[in-house]
């Protein structure tokens, strides 16, 4: 075999683990690119909610309490898109480069430089989101789907905001060809895509829609731009433009980002809820189907967010339609992850507990999302508390309760110790109860017509909007468990074995705990059955 | 070698380029920031990042191409590579479809909407039509360009250097390096000829038409569509030149060429794109 007797030069072969600061600026290893991820992916975390807890301040109360309304508009802005873009999308682009090559047995991912370029453009653009606080009229204030003609009207902070977007978009569009190429092209001998983790499907699909909807925000943002300094009229009608075309582009990207925060964590409950139910995934073929139906129907509906732009009956009748559809393919999911808990010997440890979180708390968000499907009732609850509402429970119990649950569930394999099991529980019941105190009231307070990025309401909103702020801040407060709990575990764990949980049947706990730096420099030769379980493995090194 | 049976992949060292080039992009977007809003400082930001991004292309394509001549990439990456390249280019067609979105929007939807008898009461001297001459709130008064000038001699020259650049190819599968330096730099010589064209016809648009990105929703398709386009033909020449030089250079043999292909992909997709232009911004 020639490639066996050429010298290599790359890393995996004679180079040990690089030290100091220029292990993590030059990064070229999954894990540590990985790990940059999630941390950073944390800190906005913290940043965003930080916005959050100065927006449910405000709310606490009727009246102006501490912002000028034209702050409050830049915190509902900057909250949402560091929600988006800088905590939620980051956190799953670092588990996939953590557990991707682990899963697939690769040797790292596939373009490992543009990895490190992918990560590395996330501060700057951040940077920049930063800064917009504080030029001449302050950050962006337009909410984070940066509507015309608001966006083509505000300063500096706008400018800011288009170009970080763009940076992100090419980070996201990297990061994603990465993704792809290593799920298409750097499976171990033995993988089939029909047996690979339903992680990896998850990623590859969400990879999918990024590449074909990031650039579309690009493109519109570059449309405002025009619109704001070159004299173009894509959104003015006295050109024989249109305020509603951005809504048009914005939302043909928009509803297919909602997918690629939430198709993820479908791929990361359908293997947490296996394990702690002791049972192979239910349906796994029908899980994939369902996964890749969700990503091409959710290029058909993005209307569903403009059903009071006056469209013409029936394109609202053709978006309603296409979007009550997505719920056929969840529901397929939803009842898949019941019918691989049924009759299965369940153990509640924290990563299960979250997932279980998440499928009930996640189908709340799924159901009140059909209900914004149908045209009619859209027009009375478009822009109020009850769309928060919804958005929250998919967004925050959907995505980030998955996160935590992949958290806690690799966190073994990615450190090699314990995490604290009681601090885990803690910070599970902590979060789904102050998560609904929060969240359900809002519900509420939509029907009864409480328009939402206004920072004063009408008197009758009062008790619900104080219960919602309580919850938010204790919510808030509940996270600095699960940033004791990493900090404290990550130094002082106990041990972890190379299988802390008896039945996770995937190739990264084949593996020494925690994984080699180096893991799968030699690709393994697997005999896998389906969901990525192992059922042998040959070969395969690690140094 | 079939890359079945390659066990092992190349996983290049830590690198400092990329983040050199965070760096670059950072200098870019705080500097155009700026420069949008009149801020001197935003120039020399500009700059700076364009210095720095030449700088991180220079260094790091070098370690590619190092890396290739030095034999560590083999079918397994090669694979990786052309899987890499088609999906970018996928990128760049949805960027693309983003503003031919908005031209069949403002034709199809907006200036017809515009037109109709509900927005008399709000426009009475505007009557739809496309191209448009003039916009609802805009007084001044401009003409659409023509087909079958200048557009259509741009297109048989794109579509010549493809065929061109096809049978460059052709020359380097069967070693005849004479063709294959000659038609790539003849595929470059059409594209800097096309790009000289497309500035004159720009400058007849701008100066006899009284086109500009502010003429209203024509003249605002007409660029952004045309100068993406004409941004991306200057990428493709940038790429092309440098295969050409690595011609000059020796580099490339008929199994291992791929940075040629993939220049060679991006050429064929910029066509395209070009061809979508010409029916739908210039002809119908």
């Amino acid at each position: 075999m020639a490639i066996a007797e050429t010298t290599h030069a790359g890393h995996g072969d004679h180079h040990g683990k690089p030290q100091g600061l220029a292990r993590w600026l030059y990064a070229t290893n999954h894990k540590d690119i990985g790990s940059l991820y999630l941390w950073f992916a944390f800190s906005m975390f913290i940043f965003g909610g930080v916005l959050a807890l100065c927006i449910r301040a405000e709310l606490f109360r009727p009246g102006l309490q501490f912002w000028q309304p034209e702050l409050f508009n830049q915190f509902t802005t900057l909250h949402g898109l560091i929600m988006v873009f800088g905590a939620i999308m980051p956190a799953f682009t670092g588990l996939a480069n953590w557990l991707l090559p682990l899963m697939i047995g690769a040797p790292d991912m596939a373009f490992a430089r543009m990895n490190n370029w992918s990560f590395w453009l996330l501060p700057p653009a951040a940077l920049l989101l930063l800064i917009s606080f504080a030029v001449p009229g302050g950050a962006a204030a337009a909410g984070w789907t940066m509507y015309a003609p608001l966006s083509t009207q505000m300063g500096m902070g706008m400018d800011l905001t288009i170009f970080a977007i763009h940076i992100m978009g090419v980070s996201s569009i990297m990061g994603s060809i990465n993704i792809i190429v290593t799920i298409l092209n750097l499976r171990a001998p033995g993988m089939g895509m029909m047996q690979m983790p339903m992680f990896a499907w998850a990623t590859l699909i969400t990879a999918y829609l990024i590449i074909a909807v990031m650039p579309v925000l690009a493109g519109v943002v570059t449309m405002v731009l025009t619109d704001r300094h070159f004299g173009t009229h894509f959104f003015n009608a006295a050109g024989g433009g249109d305020p509603v075309l951005y809504q048009h582009i914005f939302w043909f990207f928009g509803h297919p980002e909602v997918y690629i925060m939430a198709l993820p964590a479908f791929g990361i409950v359908s293997h947490i809820i296996p394990t702690f139910s002791r049972k192979p995934l239910f349906g796994y073929t029908s899980m994939v189907y369902a996964t890749s139906s969700i990503a091409i129907l959710s290029f058909m509906v993005w209307a569903h967010h403009m059903f009071t732009t006056g469209m013409p009956a029936t394109a609202q009748l053709f978006f309603m339609y296409a979007t009550m559809l997505i719920a056929v393919p969840t529901g397929v999911k939803v009842f898949n992850w019941i019918g691989t808990m049924w009759q299965g010997s369940l153990s509640f440890e924290t990563p299960m507990l979250f997932a279980v979180g998440f499928v009930c708390l996640f189908t709340v968000g799924g159901l009140s999302g059909v209900t914004l499907s149908i045209a009619a009732v859209d027009i009375q609850l478009q822009d109020t508390y009850y769309v928060v509402a919804h958005f929250h429970y998919v967004l925050v119990a959907g995505a980030l309760f998955s996160l935590f649950a992949a958290i806690y569930y690799w966190f073994p394999k990615m450190t090699g110790r314990m995490y604290h099991e009681k601090l885990g529980k803690l910070h599970f019941w902590w979060s789904m109860i102050w998560f609904n105190v929060t969240f359900f009231p809002m519900h509420f307070l939509g029907l009864a017509g409480m328009p939402r990025r206004i920072p004063d309401y009408n008197l009758q909103f009062a008790d619900f909007n104080a219960v919602a702020s309580v919850g938010a801040f204790c919510f808030g407060l509940g996270q600095l468990i699960f940033l004791y709990n990493m900090i404290s575990s990550i130094k002082h764990g106990q041990p972890a074995p190379q299988q802390p949980w008896e039945s996770a049947d995937t190739l990264e706990w084949q593996i020494p705990t925690p994984a080699p730096y180096h893991s799968f420099v030699e690709a393994p030769t697997l005999e896998v059955g389906e969901n990525g379980a192992i059922k042998s493995m040959h070969g395969g090194k690690h140094h | 070698m079939e890359h079945s049976e390659q066990t092992h992949y190349f996983v290049p060292d830590p690198s400092r380029w990329p983040i050199i080039g965070s760096l670059a992009l950072f200098c870019l977007g705080l500097g155009a920031a700026l420069a949008v809003n009149s801020v001197a400082a935003g120039k020399f930001g500009l700059l700076l990042g364009f210095g720095i991004l030449f700088w991180m292309l220079f260094g790091w394509f070098g370690d590619v191409i190092r890396e290739s001549l030095a034999g560590r990439y083999h079918g397994r990456e090669d694979h990786s590579f052309r899987w890499g390249m088609g999906w970018f280019i996928f990128s760049e067609v949805m960027f693309f479809a983003a503003f031919f979105g908005a031209l069949y929007y403002v034709r199809v939807i907006s200036v017809p909407e515009l037109g109709n008898e509900v927005h008399k009461l709000l426009y009475p001297d505007f009557s739809a039509s496309w191209p448009l001459q003039t916009g609802p709130g805009i007084t001044a008064r401009y003409q659409a360009m023509g087909a079958w000038g200048l557009p259509a001699i741009n297109t048989l020259i794109l579509l010549s250097s493809g065929a061109t650049l096809t049978w460059a190819h052709w020359g380097l599968l069967s070693g005849n390096r004479r063709q294959l330096a000659f038609g790539l730099g003849v595929t470059v010589l059409l594209g800097v000829s096309f790009l000289s064209l497309q500035m004159y016809e720009y400058a007849h648009a701008m100066h006899e038409l009284g086109l500009s990105l502010a003429a209203g929703a024509y003249g605002m398709t007409f660029f952004m569509l045309t100068g993406f386009h004409g941004l991306h033909v200057l990428l493709g020449a940038i790429m092309l030149s440098v295969m050409w030089l690595r011609v000059q250079r020796g580099h490339f043999s008929a199994q291992h060429h791929f940075a040629f292909e993939a220049a060679a992909w991006y050429w064929h997709f910029v066509d395209v794109v070009w061809l979508i232009l010409f029916v739908f911004v210039y002809w119908l």
